[in-house]
């Protein structure tokens, strides 16, 4: 396992005081929270970040940190040392923040179970069931599943408890259905598909938040997709039908005569198939041939003469 | 590390169809009714229906219920705090969308 340097995932020295400590794990806990923070791996930053403030919030356990982290680097292959012991009474030292459950297999070679724990694990006597925690997750689809439906494979940290009561790192492999229509927010709950619970207790939910990836043209909002669709002036003027890209497949979209850039057509129920379905949201870009020959350059000239304006008229221009 | 692998499983979308009663939101924010009564008075969510009885919330507000815990219990931020801090977030997602 590698050894990890709870003071740079924290951001502050090694001589940093309590106070300090605090200060940093509020001011981290607050940019990665998995439900305020928009990038991608805080989730696993949040965690990360609350197993440092537990060791170092904690002067007994910052000081049995100190002695192993001496000399060592964030990264560099780790076993705790053979005569390791830890041995300390977990007085519920209170509030971290974050889900003890998840702490890495560094953490726990050097505090094991003692201090494992948090807010559901028993106190001292209890024997009732315990549930398994919720677990919250994002699960990033592309917008062809998303109108076709399919199936995703999920990877998730699964800590469990062994026969022996102490808690194992594992992963858990689940291949979710998507339903065919969902929306980017929505979420998908997995009943007892969370952490596993204890004594008899039931397993907690798994929640899956729908996550779009970027599409190289389509756009959604809610149900609705939107497409820029690039068009000719001849097409624009004329009112030409031309052929549109939908998550459905091609189709022929009428352009009303004299259309111009900017202009939105809707092509009712081409969006997202939900109830009630999605439109496609066409805003057509004119695009227009460039001059590069003499004929086409007397062509444009020819246009300014046989119909003349001013676009900027409206400016005083 | 040990791996396991699970059969395909298909949950229940979360959508503007469902509606949850009060029990169902204790059951799923793993908290008492006294709880969702506080964060109902905090104008943190709305239910529709004038008894608790009859309380009917909607999937959305499920999730600021479930955010507002989480922000509580990870961030020590009190409830007024967390109310605020959705309203914040919500506004700050729509800017996003509108900014894409």
């Amino acid at each position: 396992m590698e050894f990890k340097d709870y003071y740079k995932i924290m951001g502050v020295s090694r001589d940093a005081s309590q106070e300090d400590i605090k200060r940093a794990y509020r001011k981290l806990a607050r940019k990665y929270h998995p439900d305020v923070s928009k990038e991608r791996n805080a989730e696993e930053r949040f965690k990360e970040l609350g197993e440092a403030y537990e060791v170092l919030k904690d002067p007994e356990k910052r000081a049995a940190y100190d002695q192993i982290a001496a000399g060592r680097q964030h990264g560099e292959r780790f076993t705790p040392p053979p005569d390791w012991a830890f041995d300390f009474d977990f007085g519920g030292g209170g509030f971290t923040g974050s889900d003890a459950s998840g702490f890495s297999d560094f953490f726990d070679s050097l505090f094991g179970r003692a201090t494992r724990g948090g807010r559901r694990e028993p106190r001292s006597g209890w024997t009732g069931p315990l549930s398994g925690q919720d677990q919250y997750a994002n699960i990033y689809i592309s917008l062809d599943e998303a109108f076709s439906g399919g199936t995703q494979t999920v990877t998730l940290a699964s800590p469990e408890i062994d026969a022996k009561g102490r808690v194992v790192n594992k992963t858990r492999t689940l291949n979710v259905k998507i339903p065919k229509g969902v929306k980017e927010g929505q979420r998908i709950r997995l009943s007892g598909q969370g952490g596993s619970g204890r004594l008899g207790g039931t397993a907690g939910d798994l929640y899956l938040e729908i996550r779009f990836k970027p599409h190289p043209f389509f756009r959604a909002e809610g149900a609705d997709i939107s497409l820029e669709l690039p068009v000719t002036p001849w097409e624009a003027a004329l009112g030409l039908s031309v052929p549109t890209p939908t998550l459905g497949g091609k189709v022929e979209l009428k352009l009303p005569p004299n259309s111009q850039s900017g202009q939105r057509l809707r092509l009712k129920g081409r969006g997202l198939p939900c109830t009630p379905p999605g439109d496609q949201i066409v805003t057509l870009r004119i695009v227009i041939p460039e001059a590069t020959t003499t004929e086409a350059k007397s062509l444009y000239r020819k246009m300014a003469e046989v119909m003349p304006m001013n676009p900027r008229a409206h400016m005083g221009a | 590390m040990t791996n396991r692998t699970a059969t395909s499983s298909s949950g229940m979308v979360l959508d503007e169809t469902i509606k949850l009663s009060l029990v169902d939101v204790c059951e799923a924010c793993r908290v008492d009714a006294e709880s969702i009564f506080e964060m109902v008075n905090e104008g943190i969510v709305d239910p529709e229906g004038s008894e608790p009885m009859n309380w009917q919330f909607n999937t959305a507000a499920l999730r600021r219920l479930q955010t507002a815990l989480h922000l509580q219990r990870d961030l020590g931020v009190n409830l007024p705090g967390a109310a605020l801090a959705l309203d914040l977030l919500e506004e700050l997602e729509a800017l996003r969308r509108r900014a894409l």
